[in-house]
Parts: C-alpha cells; sequence; structure tokens
C-alpha cells in the first residue's frame, strides 16, 4: 500500500492542501483526520520573520511532511527564487512547483515550469511541478528529474472532478515517476476514481476546506482514496460494454 | 482599442433604460445559467426586478465566495501619507478649494505611523496620497515604498493616476496592486464634479487601468463612488471594464470597491443614495458575474452592516482605520478624508470574523515573490 516519492515512503495516498480553511485549529484537526503525510504550504501565508501563531505551528505533527508551494509566482525566475527562499525557511528541499501567471484560473504555465523545474532539480530540489494533463509535458519533466508530476483534473478550486479524465490514463500508463491527480478533485468519488485508474495519489484541499464539516469531508476522502487503491490493486473486473449477444451472428463458421 | 473607446460605444441612457427594463424571467435566468454570466446577466442582477431575489442571490453568492476563496477574508489598512491635493473634487475632503492645513508624512513620521500598524497585526497595507506632483509624485512615493518594504509582505497604492513608464518604477519597486477609482463613468458629470486639477481629464482617467496592464501590475483595483450618479449605471460600466481588462491583461488579478458617499466638513450630499439592500444586491451581482474578481469593503460601513456582509461575497476588509496623514499617531486630529463608520480595533473585527466562522489572513503575499 505505500508509496515511495524520492527519499520518502508514505503509507497515506491523500495529500491536502491548508488554504480557505475557517480556521487553523481546524485545518489542523481535518489534514490530522485525513491520514495526509504530505501537506502542501503557500510560502506567501508562511510568516518568514515571525515563527508564533504562524500557520506552520499547527503542522508540527510527526507524521505530517511539508510540501511548501510556489503559488503566486508568475515566471520559472520567481519561482526558482522562492524555492530557495521555501527551503530556507521551510526546512526541507521539496517543493510543488506551480508556476500559474493567469490568476483568474490559476492555469500552469507548461514552458515555464519545465524551465524551472529543469534548474531545481539541479539545486537538489525534490520537485513536484503542478501542470495540465498533458503527457508529453508529463514526459518531458520526467527526463529533467522530477520526482512526481501532478496533471490537474479540473480547473484548481472548481470540484469539476476529473474532466481530464483521459488524458490522466495516458499520463498514468506511461509515466515512471509517481503520478499525482491535483486540482479539481471536487468529492471522494472523484477521489477514488482516479485511484481506481492507478494515480499514484491525489492532492484535495477545497473540497475539504469548504465543505460544512472538514473535519467529516477529511475522513471520508481517507476513506476513499483507500478504497480507490485497493480496488485498483485488486484488479477492476473488465467493463462490458454491452451484453453478450444471444443470437450470435457468426455462428455459420463454426 | 483601449478602453476609452469601448466605452464610447456604449451611451449612458441606453444603458440604463436596458438595466430597468430587465424582467424576474432575466433575473432568473442569469441566476440559473451553469456557465459564465454575460453582461446582460449583470444588467439583470442589478436591475430593479432583481430586488425581489436578494436571497437567492446571496446563497449564490456565498457558495460561489466560499469555492473560490475559502472561508478567508484578507485584512489590509490604508496608511494616508498626505493630504496635499491640486484636484477640486466636489465629495472629497482633501479637495484643493477645501481650507484645511495640508499635511505630508515625513520619514520619521510614517515609520511611527508603520509602527502602529505593526502592533495591529498588519501585513498588507495601502498607501494614499491626494495628486500633487511637487510633493508627493513618484519619487517620494519610490522613497516611501524602500523606507517601509521591511515591514509588510504586500503593498498597494490608491494615488493619482501615472504613465505607463511610472508606474513600472514602482511595480520594480514592490508595489503589487494600485487602485483607480474611476469615481463615475457619466463623462458631463464626471467633469462637474471635477472642475479643476489633472484630475479633470476623464480620458486619461478611465485609460489608466490599460497604462496598469501594460505596466505588468500584479493587482488593480476598480470601482466607482456611489452617490455621485446612478449607481446601477456606473457599476454596469465597471463590470464592462472588469471584463475588457480580465481579457486583455490575463495576468493580472482584480479588485472592485463600491464606496458609499460619506460626509465631510462642507461636502457634498449623496445624488442618489443607495440604501443597505442595494448594495447587499450590488455586491452579490458582483460576485455571481465574476467568481473570481476581489470585492472589499472598507470602514465606511457602518458596524451592523459589516458584520453581516462576511457571508455574502466579499474578500477583505480594512479595520482600525484612519483616512488623515498622521492619523495612527503622529496627528490623530488632523482633518480626515472622509468620516469612518466603524471604529472597531482590528484585533474586534478579527473577532468577528471569526465568530462567523472566517479565518482573518493577515499574510497572503510575500515581497519576495516580486
Amino acid at each position: 500500500m505505500s508509496l515511495q516519492i524520492a527519499d520518502k515512503t508514505f503509507q497515506s495516498r491523500l495529500f491536502t492542501g491548508t488554504g480557505k480553511f475557517s480556521s487553523a485549529s481546524l485545518m489542523e484537526e481535518s489534514i490530522l483526520a485525513s491520514g495526509s503525510e504530505l501537506v502542501t504550504v503557500a510560502l506567501k501565508r508562511v510568516s518568514l520573520t515571525e515563527k508564533e501563531d504562524d500557520i506552520l505551528s499547527y503542522l508540527h505533527h510527526d507524521r505530517i511532511n511539508l510540501l511548501p508551494n510556489t503559488s503566486g509566482v508568475r515566471n520559472a525566475k520567481e519561482a526558482i527564487f522562492a524555492a530557495q527562499v521555501a527551503r530556507e525557511a521551510l526546512e526541507t528541499n521539496w517543493l510543488k512547483l506551480e508556476i500559474h501567471p493567469d490568476p483568474k484560473y490559476l492555469m500552469p504555465d507548461p514552458i515555464e515550469t519545465l524551465k524551472a523545474a529543469e534548474e531545481l532539480v539541479k539545486l537538489g530540489f525534490v520537485v513536484l511541478p503542478y501542470i495540465h494533463a498533458d503527457p508529453v509535458l508529463c514526459k518531458r519533466l520526467e527526463e529533467v528529474g522530477v520526482s512526481a508530476v501532478m496533471p490537474l483534473g479540473s480547473p484548481i478550486g472548481s470540484n469539476k472532478g476529473l474532466k481530464t479524465i483521459d488524458f490522466l490514463e495516458i499520463i498514468i500508463e506511461q509515466s515512471r515517476v509517481p503520478v499525482v491527480v491535483d486540482a479539481g478533485i471536487g468529492a471522494p468519488s472523484d477521489a477514488a476514481k482516479a485511484m481506481e485508474m492507478g494515480a499514484d495519489a491525489v492532492l484535495v484541499n477545497t473540497a475539504i476546506a469548504v465543505s460544512e464539516n472538514p473535519v467529516q469531508m477529511g475522513l471520508a476522502f481517507k476513506y476513499a482514496v483507500e478504497a480507490g487503491r485497493m480496488a485498483y490493486e485488486a484488479k477492476l473486473a473488465p467493463m462490458q460494454q454491452q451484453a453478450v449477444a444471444s443470437s450470435p451472428l457468426t455462428t455459420f463458421l463454426n | 482599442m483601449d478602453f476609452y473607446q469601448v466605452f464610447q460605444q456604449h451611451t449612458w441612457d441606453e444603458i440604463r433604460e436596458s438595466i430597468y427594463q430587465k424582467t424576474p424571467q432575466d433575473v432568473i435566468r442569469a441566476l440559473q445559467k451553469s456557465g459564465k454570466r454575460d453582461l446582460e446577466d449583470f444588467k439583470a442582477l442589478i436591475s430593479p426586478a432583481a430586488t425581489d431575489f436578494l436571497e437567492e442571490m446571496a446563497q449564490l453568492s456565498h457558495r460561489l465566495t466560499q469555492k473560490r476563496f475559502g472561508k478567508t477574508i484578507q485584512m489590509y489598512v490604508p496608511l494616508y501619507l498626505s493630504n496635499e491635493c491640486q484636484n477640486i473634487c466636489t465629495y472629497c475632503g482633501f479637495s484643493f478649494d477645501n481650507k484645511i492645513r495640508r499635511k505630508t508624512l515625513t520619514e520619521e513620521e510614517i515609520l511611527q505611523e508603520v509602527a502602529v500598524l505593526k502592533r495591529m497585526g498588519y501585513e498588507h497595507v495601502l498607501l494614499v496620497t491626494g495628486e500633487a506632483n511637487q510633493t508627493v509624485g513618484v519619487p517620494y512615493l519610490q522613497k516611501v515604498i524602500r523606507l517601509i518594504k521591511p515591514y509588510f509582505s504586500q503593498i498597494s497604492i490608491e494615488i493619482q493616476p501615472l504613465d505607463q513608464d511610472e508606474y513600472e518604477i514602482l511595480v520594480a519597486e514592490g508595489v503589487h496592486a494600485v487602485l483607480v477609482y474611476q469615481e463615475t463613468y457619466h463623462e458631463e458629470d464626471y467633469k462637474k464634479h471635477h472642475p479643476k486639477g489633472k484630475k479633470s481629464n476623464f480620458q486619461y482617467r478611465i485609460q489608466t487601468p490599460d497604462r496598469l496592464g501594460a505596466a505588468g501590475i500584479h493587482k488593480m483595483g476598480l470601482g466607482v463612488l456611489i452617490g455621485l450618479e446612478d449607481w446601477r449605471v456606473d457599476c454596469f460600466f465597471t463590470a464592462l471594464h472588469l471584463r475588457y481588462l480580465e481579457k486583455r491583461y490575463w495576468q493580472s488579478t482584480y479588485s472592485i470597491s463600491f464606496p458609499r458617499l460619506r460626509p465631510f466638513s462642507g461636502g457634498l450630499e449623496p445624488k442618489v443614495e443607495m440604501s443597505d439592500r442595494e448594495l447587499v444586491q450590488l455586491i452579490c451581482a458582483y460576485r455571481i458575474f465574476d467568481e473570481e474578481v476581489e470585492l472589499s469593503i472598507s470602514t465606511r460601513e457602518n458596524e451592523i452592516f459589516r458584520d453581516n456582509i462576511i457571508k455574502l461575497g466579499i474578500t477583505s476588509m480594512s479595520a482600525g482605520s484612519k483616512t488623515n496623514p498622521g492619523g495612527y499617531v503622529v496627528e490623530p486630529e488632523s482633518l480626515e478624508q472622509f468620516e469612518i463608520s466603524d471604529e472597531r480595533s482590528p484585533q474586534a473585527i478579527a473577532s468577528v470574523i471569526q465568530a462567523q466562522g472566517y479565518e482573518p489572513v493577515w499574510k497572503n503575499w510575500d515581497r519576495l515573490l516580486q
């Protein structure tokens, strides 16, 4: 059941975020309920000067690994700089690389992301890039040495589910690094579906944070991800497109 | 084509008529639409016909805002640097013809004010000046930004419109957002309200967001001063402006404010009153029209209104604000630009936000990202 990315082993295949919660303590409780072991934090939300009462103080749990993200940067140059600040401030070389020059839909820039990923790998980062569900880009990122790829299911925060499903299937089939479906997962059933397809993990934030009961929703996602993974490992029975014809057309050949 | 040319394709009276002709069916269609709402939907949502749908609008606005922005409210505070101004504006306390003592903060005074804002917990600050190029021009602002940059994560400015190259200078210094309110899109009445000074140039002002977009600003703030003209028409033009800008300057974020004209000594009475119900209608209409735009509410509004608006679509709030240069500590008694309605402290407002099930966010940017 466990998942290996770079030097870390995860028992949970549910990654979570820290934004949009109504309070930091509810965020903490929800993340703990979800069982998540990798939690992404926007560098822009972290106080780099005062450590007390900071978002980070709610994430001090042995099980939780931090995944700083570069949300807010618009190009490779800004991303590389932010990554170095994050490594210093959060004391980890793991990085969720997100470059979205478009603040409306937060669509990731493939060109800048590839450029930054290549450079950051050279600088010793464990790079997990957030990207569109583009199979060729995933292979290119793999070639420059990223530790996983994080294609989107649908626009970030949209809760629309796996709109990119056909491309996610290709990515999962082709990838030699773990595939983490990120963004757009709106319901536990979406997460289960991604896991059944063979995604290595999913990252969920809005669907948990904005639900009426984030703690219970965190737990619901935990179960969904576990169920989806178990189903994938058990191998789904093949889907029949139609019932077996009762009046075969080719019996005359026998 | 810049926005002035887009603007000229519309007439005030035609827009007004088409808003007032919207029917309840138009409102229902706008509310039930599954995709993006267009400008016709926006007209319906701000029309008198929509007043019967206020609760439905509020519910939808609430859901859309939470989906995009979560259960959070961004906190910011204004820092008035100067009340010197060469413009005559009929509605403003700093108007050139208003006989008040003029004051521009020195570096030392700015640091005293900053110390107060830091004790309040602020990380996002909005610098405000009048228009006086000799004293508070670009070199002064550059100096101030360098001075205060170490203390804030995000610096926004609300100053006179500038040329593109001047904006480029300020962006390079670390300005994140620029707020330039059109005041009114009624071109003839704009001239009546701004009889003297550079601000009387309507065309230069309406083209300002274009110059900002071209200068690569991270965020720009739009809005009109509600009370000068029929708010429905003015806000339609704001929405038109927003949609135009979003398509053209797709790398910028946008925010909208909806200040209602507030009394000041010797000032203008609102020509068109906007009720609380109507302001709620407008806020919800903006949200339903544009799920990503930031919506900001200042301390112009009273306590009850502010407490109840938190869940309805807004994304950022100021608190503890002073609208006079030196108002926090240096010269608390000097004349304000306008009267504050909600005088509660930032901590009191933070508690109100938390009590509503929202998190007040003090820091959501880092100057290192720029």
